[in-house]
């Protein structure tokens, strides 16, 4: 079994995380880059296959700048046993079009069985990309997995929605993504974060690829604005009538 | 004015899902509002009364056995075989697990562009255009699709407004699923709502729970406030972290994003990943013990005080004023 795990490199939701106003894009020089935690999940499912079933090939595979190397290099400290990073100046500022498209060929040229993927980035929140990339290959899609049964020839779980949860299978090869519910990440141990140096992580260009040529729609960011920072109201300290002030408080703005 | 395909999901028993007036709506902002709907043989024309009392002025219903069976495909050929008849302008679903789904394979097959979880759209010289709130509402970004048709994804609870109501024509027409590329569906386990609390997600008010509340068993005075007030529970990730209450209540950036009236936050510290899920409230209150936790920073009325002596009391306000 080749399992190829999809990573994406997100600015850390525990710093202040910016746009370009001029651009809309990301500024990534604004926070910490770090890999995404629902990516770690999605990897967590691979490694604990791998646990049981010694011969899975696992791949990380990326698209993004230079500093993506940092998050492929904790999943290999993890367990992963190789990695691809498409790597290219024109990928700047790509859309979901776009990267659907790249990954979609990058897939191809590398080969799997199975893909897993977190269910929606904390960064984009999209959560289109995984059924995006299945449509290109023409295979099936399982998103937003919360639990997860790999067999030889097959996949399975319990799929939740916004109105309870549905049993669905696929035959392989098949893409899924994984939710929150799915377990932790394990912690690398010091023989994984050494062995991490060692194995390979391929640099591909656009060139290196057979990418679609952008016949498509593709998205255009008009303007961005900042929202004005919140101001403090005003704050109390309980002296025993705290509560009795609130409720005057909330009666004053007619919401209770 | 362009045809507006809207897809509205209907329940395994045949009920529209809730997002269809926003759907509808919308749809009428932009154009002729048309409802989608893909469902078994014999069953769509019940619901097309439903759908023009929300504004629909044309239903398209689409058959297949695979309903129910084929993991979101009938629901993209319906709109493949819409969007052939219709010439439509403009593509909106719910940005649901069910409707991203579709609009992403159906972005790749209609070679269109995406515009993902709007909370709003307009028409701008017969340019569609979405509002994006990014990162918790941090930022506001319009975009815009060119080269191919928009297929926009909208957020749950983010447009109010509701569509005149019509009297829609409606088109029955079989559709082909090829199952080849799709998952399959073996059993629907609709969750029955038994709370008669409000979604997190589309209340108006939301009362949430931190480390603070120190326990499982205390927790219980969030809820307390909540049956109070009539408003949804919600709770910070240490909160859910710690056991208090289930992930589904977590509000946050790895959790739910909630915009309600009035957000009450007891014993939360405001943590920027919290502050990321409900920093665009319109009223916030906090209490919390501690007088430099960074939530009174955003908070348009802090207490400074025990979430144990302050809440009671407030609850006890609230009905003696209902009294």
């Amino acid at each position: 079994m080749k399992i190829i795990v999809l990573v994406k490199q997100v600015p850390d939701t525990y710093d202040e995380r910016k746009l370009d106003p001029a651009t809309g894009i990301l500024d990534r020089e604004a926070s910490e880059a770090i890999i995404d935690e629902i990516v770690e999940r999605a990897l967590e499912v691979a490694l604990s296959y791998k646990d049981s079933h010694q011969d899975t090939e696992l791949v990380l595979l990326s698209m993004g700048p230079e500093p993506v190397t940092t998050s492929l290099r904790k999943g290999l400290s993890l367990g992963a046993d190789s990695a691809v990073h498409v790597r290219d100046d024109d990928l700047s500022g790509a859309d979901l079009t776009r990267t659907a498209a790249v990954l979609a060929a990058a897939l191809t040229a590398t080969g799997f069985d199975l893909v897993i993927a977190g269910n929606e980035s904390t960064d984009g929140r999209g959560g289109v990309i995984p059924a995006m990339v299945a449509e290109r290959l023409h295979l099936p899609h399982l998103t937003s997995i919360d639990s997860v049964e790999i067999t030889d020839a097959a996949i399975s779980g319990e799929r939740e929605t916004e109105n309870g949860t549905l049993t669905v299978h696929a035959a392989l090869p098949a893409i899924i993504s994984i939710t929150e519910r799915a377990p932790e990440v394990r912690f690398p141990n010091f023989k994984g974060i050494m062995g991490a140096k060692k194995k390979p992580i391929t640099v591909l260009s656009l060139s290196d690829l057979s990418v679609a040529p952008e016949a498509s729609g593709h998205s255009i960011i008009l303007s961005t604005t900042v929202r004005p920072a919140r101001a403090a109201g005003k704050k109390i300290i309980d002296d025993g009538n705290a509560g009795v002030e609130l409720a005057e408080f909330l009666a004053a703005g007619h919401l209770i | 004015m362009s045809n507006i395909l809207t897809l509205i999901e209907v329940s395994s028993t045949g009920e529209l899902r809730n997002t269809a007036p926003a759907l509808l709506a919308a749809a009428a902002k932009l154009g002729t509002p048309v409802a989608v709907v893909a469902v078994k043989p014999g069953t769509g024309a019940a619901l097309a009364s439903q759908l023009g009392e929300l504004g629909a002025s044309q239903v398209y219903v689409a058959e297949s056995d695979q309903v129910g069976a084929s993991l979101v495909s009938p629901e993209i050929e319906a709109l493949v075989s819409a969007h052939a008849a219709l010439s439509p302008g403009a593509v909106l679903v719910a940005h649901s697990v069910t409707g991203r789904d579709v609009a992403a394979r159906l972005a790749v097959r209609l070679a269109g562009g995406l515009l993902i979880d709007a909370v709003d759209v307009r028409l701008d010289a017969d340019q569609v255009i979405a509002t994006h709130s990014i990162f918790g509402g941090a930022y506001t970004v319009e975009a815009a699709v060119q080269g191919g048709i928009p297929i926009v994804t909208v957020r749950s609870g983010a447009i109010q407004e509701r569509a005149k109501s019509a009297t829609p024509t409606v088109t029955v027409v079989p559709v082909d699923v090829d199952s080849g590329a799709s998952a399959v569906i073996d059993a629907v386990h609709d969750v029955v709502v038994s709370s008669t609390r409000p979604e997190l997600r589309d209340a108006k008010t939301v009362v949430s729970g931190g480390r603070g509340l120190g326990s499982k068993e205390k927790f219980e005075l969030v809820t307390q406030l909540a049956d109070a007030l009539g408003a949804a529970v919600g709770a910070s990730r240490a909160a859910v972290d710690a056991g208090y209450v289930s992930q589904t209540l977590q509000v946050g950036q790895t959790g739910t994003t909630v915009a309600p009236a009035l957000y009450i936050a007891l014993g939360i510290s405001g943590a920027i990943q919290h502050r990321a899920g409900m920093q665009t409230a319109k009223t916030i209150v906090a209490i919390n013990t501690d007088a430099d936790a960074p939530i009174f920073d955003i908070a348009d009325f802090g207490i400074v005080g025990d979430v144990f002596t302050v809440v009671p009391q407030l609850i006890e306000a609230i009905n003696a004023r209902r009294h």
